[in-house]
């Protein structure tokens, strides 16, 4: 994952109210599981504004995963060597896995995955905003990596402890396997700083051009956040965007002095009373143009989407008709 | 923008796997496939990219019946007050050993 649009509302998240008192016993009984730390199951009662905001959260983040191909994919072709197409291929085939695994997820929810893939493909559902940026070069590849499934994980492992079981469950696949996304990126970047002057150019510019984005990744700052309480309180959300962002700043700073780069941050230092790093102000008003559908590659990655499942259909067309036609030949021979 | 309808008649699968011959078949999520052998294929795809199993099955989601979480407590409960179901109700004297 990649998500910061899990604070982002959509449209179906502007009904979304949650009314107190007049708790029922099914209510009750919800509450008093939330708060004990337990886990919710499909099957089990549990309010609407809750199924909403998971139908929300969990579908936003699959899309992220699918929209998520298309920057790495750009690179499938171009990649440097047979090693590193090999790993790119890897790398994108377990995005499109985790969209899936997230789907499912979603759909025990009594979502539809025709209807949320409407709502990507609409424009409707929000997705990570960090895939509305454009790969310009092979170190961008390894910079995704390093930094953008970086702050993914920081993410994502609050989330295996999420209060809904499938979500939870999915989120625990995903986290084993995006540690080897973020190791290549980084271990690709290593040999490019272990090459020409313009190679470690290519990954400081990277780095440049992705630093504040990825910052932007944990969504807007805690007093900004609406959404962030009550998710806290449903044992959705369980680390603020704040905290979380500050986590991957202090974990990357090392990471950065190892590799070679700077981060683009002049108010980027130590604060030793804090015991953490102090940072710059992000540009929250160029990240919400970008969420609006303003980036530079917004209308871009919806079209690549759109026109890659259009182009698709005939093949679930076939798929279908053949099924249908071995059941026919099935029924004719047992007659 | 128009789009093509989506997965809306490929049928919902459960997916299980063995990690390990001589293990269990474990549930380990769902798919949507248009037949048993797409479903199976697609599992393959999608559960088992890092040698997780060695064995898949699938089984098309409606045919599941699961018990309703509204009888938790008539179905489970009278299990709970039965505790002389479990070895460690009985005492043996330590001169026994293992037993």
């Amino acid at each position: 994952m990649y998500t910061q649009a899990m604070d982002i509302p959509d449209e179906s998240g502007k009904k979304l109210a949650v009314v107190p008192g007049a708790a029922s016993e099914q209510e009750a009984a919800f509450e008093a599981r939330i708060a004990a730390d337990g886990r919710i199951e499909p099957q089990d009662w549990m309010p609407e504004a809750y199924r909403k905001t998971l139908v929300r959260q969990i579908s936003q983040h699959a899309h992220s995963e699918i929209v998520g191909m298309l920057p790495e994919g750009n690179w499938i072709s171009r990649a440097p060597s047979l090693k590193r197409k090999a790993i790119l291929i890897a790398k994108v085939q377990d995005e499109g896995g985790h969209g899936l695994y997230l789907y499912s997820a979603a759909e025990t929810l009594g979502t539809g995955r025709d209807e949320m893939l409407a709502g990507l493909h609409s424009g409707k559902a929000k997705y990570s905003s960090i895939f509305n940026y454009p790969t310009l070069n092979w170190a961008d590849v390894g910079v995704i990596g390093w930094l953008v499934d970086g702050a993914a994980i920081m993410n994502q492992i609050p989330l295996c402890r999420c209060s809904y079981g499938p979500y939870a469950r999915a989120m625990i696949r995903v986290c084993k396997e995006e540690s080897f996304h973020q190791r290549q990126g980084y271990e690709a970047l290593l040999v490019m700083m272990k090459g020409t002057d313009e190679q470690r150019a290519m990954v400081q510019d990277a780095v440049n051009r992705y630093w504040w984005k990825c910052l932007a990744m944990f969504g807007p700052p805690d007093a900004d956040s609406p959404h962030s309480a009550q998710g806290m309180r449903w044992g959705i959300k369980r680390i603020s965007n704040d905290e979380l962002r500050q986590k991957f700043i202090d974990a990357t700073v090392p990471q950065a002095k190892v590799l070679g780069v700077t981060l683009p941050d002049p108010d980027l230092k130590w604060n030793e009373e804090r015991g953490h790093y102090d940072y710059g102000q992000i540009d929250w008003a160029e990240f919400w143009n970008t969420v609006e559908g303003n980036g530079p590659c917004n209308k871009e990655r919806l079209a690549t989407r759109v026109k890659a499942h259009n182009d698709g259909q005939w093949v679930r067309d076939a798929a279908l008709a053949y099924a249908r036609k071995q059941k026919e030949r099935q029924v004719k021979e047992a007659a | 923008m128009s789009t093509a309808p989506a997965l809306k008649d490929w049928p919902l699968w459960e997916v299980f796997v063995r990690s390990k011959q001589g293990l269990e078949h474990k549930h380990c999520g769902s798919l949507h496939a248009a037949d048993a052998a797409q479903a199976l294929h697609m599992a393959r795809d999608v559960y088992t990219r890092r040698q997780e199993g060695v064995s898949i099955w699938v089984v098309p989601s409606a045919s599941i019946t699961a018990s309703n979480p509204d009888d938790k407590g008539e179905l489970f409960d009278p299990a709970a007050d039965k505790i002389y179901r479990h070895p460690t109700f009985y005492e043996i004297p330590e001169e026994v050993g293992h037993m």
